[in-house]
């Protein structure tokens, strides 16, 4: 689309920075599948998330209406956004915050540069936060002389280790507590050199590297949960503290939301603080809720600021059968049950948004063809665990499908030589599309047979079918395909006695005499 | 364009197929269907599953037991409405009584530096209302319980519920909140699952919270 | 009551026992089975690996082979199949712009069913050694496979009439519900994080000393099979509609002549 004149918009507007997989996800799988100790890390935490989940979960009797609820709630949001947002802004703004618009990362980055500068500060505390996260804004502000220090805990071990997040509820999932304590040894100036590997020691020893920064800090920057579009309120769902911490007592506070993280009115909070902690963390609620309306004479910053940011999200919007992806609220449920990330990492998916909703966010807001984000909608087996554990509903496997479709589709209208996929596919559609092209075809099922040999195992296919083989045997095709069974012996049944043994014989009793069995 | 009108535009742009608005569902639970023994039972299991320390004791009670609470505590910050009573049994400000705390009062015509804090071993607040079902207390900043940070930087909380403000589901707190309040719910001591998802207590917030609640 | 078979296009033209156990099981109960000729397959491979324009064919067979009058309800011995027919076959329609065969795929959906929901919620089975006579002196576990469990919802149907069945030993599977890594085209474009799921997969399977593994679906059992057959397991895969069709006098072999999937050396 080129709606590049006055007053029309040009969609989709695409979103930028941390957003996509820089190598293909098969390749960069195929790696991380090699760290056996990251394979350790990954299947110890996420069993015991699952774990946590479940069993709060099945304690509330109205989960499901809860759900359907959420998933309401968003869809409301969704549908009425433009107009949530005025309201929003106008609430905001009149309880003395200050809001900004973003219109990508490079624009959103800018404004928190301009914001740090007017108060003459170099350095801000951070609290976890998703939307700078995919921004790069840390990166930003270094290049600009100005120094960004994470306050949570996993955030500041990933910072420590100048590594990158693979999470985006726990971002060091990937290390466990002897490699966090290496890396405490290693990098905190201060630190205990008798640190033992211990949580509760690890924790202790964070507060201790940041309680000066805390208490001195004259600005914050962080994300938001949920923006209440009726009341202008902004809420931040935390556990440690860090966020209480730099959301009340520096002087300046800039805060970075996603347009999509709106819900109409403040009751609808009810809803969103049952589905949220049970979902992420697995606790029937989380350490500290903070909420905000702008300014509050005498109590906390007094300098607010809101940056409402879009970076591809309206792009996402405009996929009618996408879009349900912006009613995310970031618990990873979906990741700590998927099997592909359990195995993977979140590195893996390259992109700030990892797992199920990272295959399908990134590609909707960046577009399909951007870097390698059009291998992530194939980073799934269609389970479905996902789509089961997210609360608000997002029917994740139908839109990896739907943007497998765009994938495709677009391949076909740019590239002319078809691929070994297309080749089948090609072939299966004339196969399938008639049971007299099928029934052609099982003719020559006794050559597959003859492949097989005198095993009845087919151990190497050539091509892409060769993938198969790598790790599994095909079974030798059945002499007779049903169809042709069916054709040639079987026989209307005369009466057969359920469980005398008194059958004829005749093709009713038994399934079993002929070969070509389950294999 | 600025870039409001040009984002406003573009999900105007985004939504020309005009999605319906649906109708929300409320079918969950919004009102209790427990007696007020039962929500107490409930709040004070969540709250030790959360390791917090929980007391229960008739309202005249109060001051006896806050001065048990705080014996050997040397110094005590309480936001300017906490009701006086509490602070009764306390030996009047002055005394140089060997074990019984030092008490600050943060009000709007004094308010405590960070340092100040700091340098606090403990606050008693008042809460404003609690959820039994998820163990959650909130604190609202209204003047019996103080400015946000008061109720953070020292490193144990003693928090005064009274039993009539236990409410069993989310919904109903909600509903006696006031929106726009700078507001801070709390479910148990500082916590974190960062480590192999296993929680621990005790991280930036306070790393003591202790529940007194009055019957 | 006349029931069509869709048997599936895997089930024709791989494992034919799987059908023809169906029939069997379907005419023990005394109902009249059907084979609309002109079937072939759901499509399924073809929408999950994005190709709609080439699964469109491949539906509009299926609803034009199943949306006839002349049977009952349709049955496939597959959980995923019939989510398919189900679920993605008014979706394919929609988006390649066929309101017409929307319609059509609308009602071919609402009366097809998966094996184990006609024989509970229709035919009425609780009892299989009783109302089939289903005889199977083995020990066996159960892998539910992913559409069934989370697309069809179909609970513990498939566990309750195996349970019922004479002389079987059932034993559980350690994290049952976890996918087998089969996901059609997955296997071929992700292999790798593929095979380490069925990795999992059979080495939970080998852990509970069962001799073979049961299910719904003929493609995870290929699957599940073809990993535990190149570790070199002597741990097979049966197909539960064969385990019903299985009876005392016409017992199915776990070992010996007929082949199961991993069972050979």
């Amino acid at each position: 689309m080129s709606g590049t004149f006055l007053g029309m918009p040009a969609l989709p507007a695409y979103g930028h920075g941390n957003l996509n997989a820089t190598e293909p996800f098969p390749k960069a799988a195929h790696r991380e599948l090699g760290n056996a100790q990251l394979r350790a890390n990954l299947g110890h935490a996420t069993h015991t998330i699952r774990d946590k989940r479940l069993k709060v979960v099945a304690e509330l009797p109205d989960w499901e209406d809860m759900r359907d609820s959420g998933s309401a709630i968003k869809n409301a949001t969704m549908a009425q956004l433009p107009a949530l947002l005025e309201q929003f802004e106008a609430n905001f703004t009149a309880r003395g915050g200050t809001i900004h618009w973003a219109r990508d990362a490079q624009e959103a980055n800018e404004i928190v540069t301009s914001l740090v500068r007017a108060t003459g500060e170099t350095e801000v505390v951070k609290v976890k936060s998703m939307a700078t996260q995919e921004i790069g804004l840390n990166e930003y502000l270094e290049d600009q002389g100005i120094a960004a220090f994470e306050t949570d805990l996993a955030e500041l071990i990933v910072q420590l280790d100048h590594d990158k997040p693979s999470h985006i509820l726990v971002p060091a999932i990937h290390k466990n507590r002897s490699q966090i304590r290496e890396i405490f040894l290693r990098e905190m100036e201060d630190v205990d050199p008798a640190l033992t590997d211990e949580p509760a020691r690890l924790a202790e020893a964070a507060r201790r590297h940041l309680r000066k920064k805390f208490l001195t800090a004259k600005v914050a920057v962080s994300g938001a949960n949920f923006g209440l579009a009726d009341t202008g309120t902004l809420t931040v769902v935390e556990s440690e503290g860090n966020g209480r911490m730099c959301l009340t007592l520096p002087d300046t506070l800039i805060t970075v939301m996603g347009i999509e993280k709106l819900l109409p009115s403040w009751s609808d909070l009810e809803v969103f603080m049952q589905l949220l902690p049970r979902s992420s963390t697995g606790e029937r609620m989380n350490p500290y809720t903070s909420l905000w309306t702008g300014v509050t004479p005498g109590d906390g910053p007094q300098n607010v600021h809101l940056v409402l940011l879009d970076n591809g999200r309206t792009a996402a919007l405009a996929d009618e059968m996408g879009r349900t992806a912006l009613n995310c609220i970031r618990c990873s449920a979906c990741m700590n049950v998927c099997p592909v990330y359990e195995r993977t990492g979140g590195h893996a998916y390259g992109s700030t948004y990892p797992g199920p909703i990272g295959a399908i966010l990134s590609p909707l807001m960046t577009g399909i063809k951007s870097e390698k984000n059009n291998s992530l909608p194939y980073a799934s087996s269609l389970c479905g665990a996902c789509f089961d554990a997210c609360p608000v509903k997002i029917n994740i496997p139908e839109i990896l499908v739907h943007l497998r479709g765009e994938d495709v589709d677009s391949r076909r209208a740019t590239i002319k030589v078809p691929t070994q996929m297309d080749l089948m596919m090609k072939g299966a559609e004339w196969a399938f599309s008639d049971g007299a092209h099928l029934g052609l075809l099982e003719k020559g099922l006794p050559l597959g047979r003859l492949a097989a040999g005198r095993d009845k195992v087919i151990k190497k296919l050539p091509g892409l079918a060769g993938k198969w083989t790598r790790s599994r045997d095909l079974p030798a095709p059945p002499g007779q395909s049903f169809r042709q069974w069916w054709a040639r012996d079987h026989k209307a049944p005369d009466g057969v006695v359920p469980g005398t043994g008194t059958t004829n014989g005749t093709g009713t009793g038994s399934p079993t005499e002929s070969e070509g069995g389950q294999a | 364009m600025s870039a409001r009108e040009d984002i406003l535009n573009r999900i105007g742009a985004a939504l020309r197929d005009a999605p319906a608005v649906p109708d929300i569902p409320r079918n969950y639970r919004r009102v209790s269907a427990m007696t007020a023994e039962q929500r107490l039972e409930q709040l004070v299991d969540r709250l030790v599953d959360y390791k917090a320390s929980v007391f229960v004791v008739p309202a005249a009670e109060a001051a006896g037991k806050l001065a048990e609470l705080l014996a050997g505590t040397a110094s005590v910050v309480v936001p300017h409405g906490l009701p006086q009573e509490w602070l009764s049994a306390l030996p009047p400000a002055g005394t140089d009584d060997a074990g019984s705390p030092a008490v600050a009062v943060d009000s709007p015509q004094r308010r405590l530096t960070v340092a100040e804090l700091d340098a606090v071993d403990a606050v008693v607040t008042a809460a404003a209302v609690a959820v039994s079902e998820t163990g959650t207390i909130m604190l609202d900043g209204s003047p019996s319980q103080g400015r946000r940070i008061i109720s953070l930087v020292p490193d144990r909380h003693v928090c005064v519920l009274r039993a009539a403000d236990i409410v069993e589901v989310l919904p109903e707190a909600v509903a006696r909140l006031e929106a726009t309040a700078p507001q801070t719910w709390i479910s148990g001591p500082s916590a974190t699952s960062d480590i192999e998802l296993e929680r621990v207590e005790g991280v930036h917030g306070p790393r003591t919270l202790d529940v007194l609640i009055l019957q | 009551m006349k029931i069509a078979l869709f048997a599936t296009c895997i089930v024709d033209a791989m494992y034919p026992r799987t059908a023809r156990a169906t029939v069997a099981i379907l005419e023990r109960l005394g109902h009249e089975v059907v084979f609309p000729p002109g079937q072939a397959c759901c499509g399924q491979m073809h929408v999950n690996s994005g190709y709609f324009k080439e699964a469109l064919p491949v539906v509009a067979n299926h609803v034009r082979a199943f949306d006839t009058d002349d049977y009952d309800v349709a049955v496939a011995p597959s959980g995923s199949c019939v989510a398919s027919v189900k679920h993605q076959h008014e979706l394919v329609a929609r988006r390649c712009g066929d309101a017409a065969l929307e319609a059509r795929a609308a009602v071919v959906g609402a009366k097809t069913y998966e094996l184990s929901q006609l024989l509970t919620d229709v035919l009425g089975v609780t009892d299989a050694a009783r109302q089939l006579g289903s005889h199977f002196p083995h020990k066996v576990t159960y892998h539910p496979s992913c559409h069934g469990m989370r697309l069809l919802k179909l609970g513990d149907r498939q566990l309750k009439l195996l349970a019922s069945v004479a002389g079987i030993e059932l034993v559980e599977l350690p994290e049952a519900d976890q996918c087998c890594g089969f996901g059609g085209t997955f296997s071929l474009k992700n292999a790798d994080v593929s095979g380490a799921m069925l990795e999992d997969k059979a080495a939970n399977i080998c852990g509970t000393g069962a001799e073979l593994c049961t299910g719904g679906d003929a493609s995870c059992l290929m699957h599940i099979g073809g990993g535990l057959s190149r570790q070199g397991s002597k741990v097979g895969t049966l197909h539960f509609a064969e385990i019903l069709a299985s009876t005392l006098d016409n017992p199915v072999p776990v070992a010996g002549d007929v082949q199961l999937a991993g069972g050979r050396r």
